[in-house]
């Protein structure tokens, strides 16, 4: 596609438009924007929409695959970056994105997102980190603040939160960034750097879900949460001349780690080429 | 055993079902370590990079099946291999590529059970759970090998099972007969037939992944050959999106169950020993029915009129060759190795005539031919 084509036309390509609109997205919801910007990436890195592969899991956000004109396959609760394992591994040449929630993937799939994590697979994971879960009706996930109130959490959470950027760092992912729904652009840049980068990616997104999350926590409209999310960003760049007491309370965005481990399928196919006799 | 000497080779049976799946084509394993399967995980480790296949080892056995599904639908003929504990890890994935109807062999080598139950030790007790064990209504393809070259073949078979009907096929296999050695030759090629995933030839615009056709299953693209469509574990019509119209609904559920039955015939493999003249029949499957096979022989020398029926295809059940089987016969013993799991099925399906005798065991050993003997004699009185 090429810039001069208008937006509506650019995602319009890549949408089954006629097949499965209206969306189940809630108004206000922030899945919308991050399918635009994971669309607008893809668009901007020229792929061949027959070579790209949308895997999800279980979840609002997890529902995104069957509105994209790609390969689209929409797993089991927790198992997105399992099956899409199996997908990539077969076929190294498919990109391979998955679209995932946070408690997808931090609770039931949490298992799945380390070792993934850890072989350094070429896989896209857009972790859409509304900080509850949306579908099944406002309970605690893994990335819910503690003291923050969910339907689970009635008396407030007592848990704490998990850190999944520092959580994929450790694990060994070589590329981990983080991004919002309010700072689109910076979103879409994040996405198709990941998408480029040979190894495995995470896009931790900071979303609204003002349904659940806002109204239990009377934390407003999705506007007053997008504010809240403009609020609480700081750019990593920006924030190397930042004091401590201006980073309280907020949250790093921008590639945060990148690192240059070798990819899982490459690792195998030295492999399978040693074993042939053949030098890489 | 017809051995050809030059090419008889003495394997395991879990080596066997390696060397099957090989010899099937099967390009894909994800698996994850458990007893007594593991030396089908480990060939497999040792055999495909040297293919240009590909082995993982996953981090569970959900991920191990969800791999395999991914794989399966990226076009590779995929599998695992897995026992009780990891079976039942995976059974939730298992609904998925039957409601996906996506190719994949499973192989489970029994053990006991319920829980980590007995890891070294024989047992039958995942029959019911190879046919029911995920949640919701489907059927399933189940094969039962008793021979190390039965192995072979029947992982074989499950492999062209699997490509021709988009649906996971299920080869019990057990503790005994994972770890035993027999001469066997390996197959030329040729020898058996391997079937190939057949292929769409229409252009993508029509293309419909879950289409019911009139022999209800369709061939199958996969990810990348340029069709693009939608796969979910949610009730889906033919094009692969979400439904909940009741018309679309019903005609899922039913090609699920229709596209095995309406084939039951070409599916079910049964043998059968000394049936002609019986009275009295010896039921069993799987490494049972080499005891059993040994005691008809034992009772026939003592002049009693039994024969031994042995099923290589355990589900679909063979309702109607068993009913045909069973015409003249007064007794039928159902020897298992579990608490009585296929023994239901044979009450279900047998002639009023003829009466039913559960034989079991669930102490890790073997069924031995003479407690099966024993029986016999007792049924005779």
């Amino acid at each position: 596609m090429t810039t001069k084509m208008k937006t509506s036309d650019t995602v319009h390509h890549y949408l089954r438009p006629k097949k499965k609109f209206p969306n189940v997205w809630c108004a206000g919801c922030g899945n919308g924007i991050i399918m635009g910007a994971l669309i607008r990436a893809i668009d901007s890195l020229n792929l061949d929409k027959n070579g790209v592969v949308v895997v999800s899991g279980i979840g609002c956000s997890s529902r995104m695959p069957v509105y994209l004109d790609f390969n689209t396959l929409h797993t089991t609760h927790g198992r997105a970056l399992a099956f899409a394992t199996g997908v990539k591994f077969a076929k190294p040449r498919l990109k391979v994105i998955v679209i995932t929630g946070d408690g997808d993937c931090l609770a039931i799939g949490g298992n799945h997102f380390i070792h993934a994590c850890r072989r350094n697979i070429d896989i896209t994971t857009i972790l859409v980190d509304n900080k509850i879960y949306g579908m099944t009706g406002g309970q605690f996930a893994p990335t819910t603040p503690s003291g923050a109130i969910a339907t689970t959490a009635p008396h407030g959470n007592y848990e704490k939160q998990f850190d999944p950027v520092r959580l994929a760092i450790g694990a060994g992912a070589s590329y981990v960034a983080r991004g919002t729904v309010y700072h689109v652009q910076q979103l879409e840049k994040l996405i198709a750097g990941g998408i480029e980068k040979k190894g495995f990616a995470l896009i931790d997104t900071i979303a609204n879900c003002q349904t659940y999350y806002g109204r239990l926590n009377r934390e407003g409209d999705a506007v007053a949460m997008l504010q809240w999310i403009k609020k609480h960003a700081i750019n990593v760049r920006a924030a190397g001349n930042m004091d401590a007491e201006k980073l309280k309370d907020k949250f790093l965005t921008g590639v945060i780690h990148e690192s240059d481990t070798t990819e899982f399928c490459d690792e195998y196919q030295m492999l399978v080429d040693r074993l042939a006799g053949k030098e890489a | 055993m017809n051995t050809n000497r030059s090419k008889a080779r003495l394997l395991q049976g879990n080596e066997a079902c390696l060397q099957g799946a090989l010899y099937a084509g099967a390009q894909f394993f994800a698996g994850y370590p458990i007893t007594p399967s593991t030396e089908i995980a480990e060939g497999m480790a040792r055999e495909l990079p040297k293919r240009g296949g590909r082995f993982i080892q996953m981090e569970d056995e959900i991920g191990s099946i969800a791999a395999v599904i991914g794989a399966s639908n990226a076009g590779l003929k995929s599998m695992t291999a897995t026992s009780g504990p990891g079976f039942s890890l995976m059974q939730e994935n298992i609904g998925y590529a039957y409601m996906t109807e996506t190719p994949c062999v499973i192989i489970n080598v029994q053990r006991g059970g319920p829980s980590t139950g007995l890891p070294t030790k024989i047992s039958q007790s995942d029959t019911m759970q190879a046919r029911w064990g995920t949640h919701g209504d489907y059927t399933s393809i189940t094969l039962a090998p008793s021979t190390v070259r039965g192995c072979f073949e029947e992982v074989v078979h499950a492999f062209n099972l699997a490509e021709k009907f988009r649906t996971p096929v299920v080869v019990l296999g057990d503790e005994v007969l994972g770890h035993m050695r027999e001469m066997m030759n390996i197959p030329e090629e040729g020898e058996l037939e391997v079937s190939p995933r057949p292929k769409p030839d229409v252009p993508p615009e029509w293309y419909k992944h879950f289409e019911i056709t009139p022999s209800l299953v369709g061939p199958m693209a996969s990810f990348g050959q340029g069709y693009r469509y939608n796969i979910s574990g949610l009730t889906h019509d033919e094009e692969g999106f979400p439904t909940a119209k009741p018309a679309q609904i019903t005609a899922k559920l039913e090609k699920l169950r229709r596209k095995i039955d309406r084939y039951a015939d070409e599916i079910i493999r049964i043998r059968t020993e000394m049936m002609d003249d019986a009275h009295i029949a010896v039921f069993s499957y799987g490494t049972v029915a080499r005891s059993a096979m040994q005691a008809v022989k034992f009772a026939r020398a003592r002049r009693i009129k039994v024969g031994a029926i042995q099923p290589l295809t355990i589900w679909p059940f063979p309702d109607a060759q068993l009913r045909e089987m069973l015409s003249g016969v007064r007794k039928v013993i159902v020897a298992e190795l579990n608490m009585g799991q296929l023994v239901n099925e044979v009450r279900r399906v047998a002639p009023r005539h003829t009466e039913v005798v559960a034989l079991n065991r669930y102490d890790g050993e073997m069924m031995t031919p003479q407690q099966i003997l024993d029986r016999i004699r007792e049924v005779v009185k």
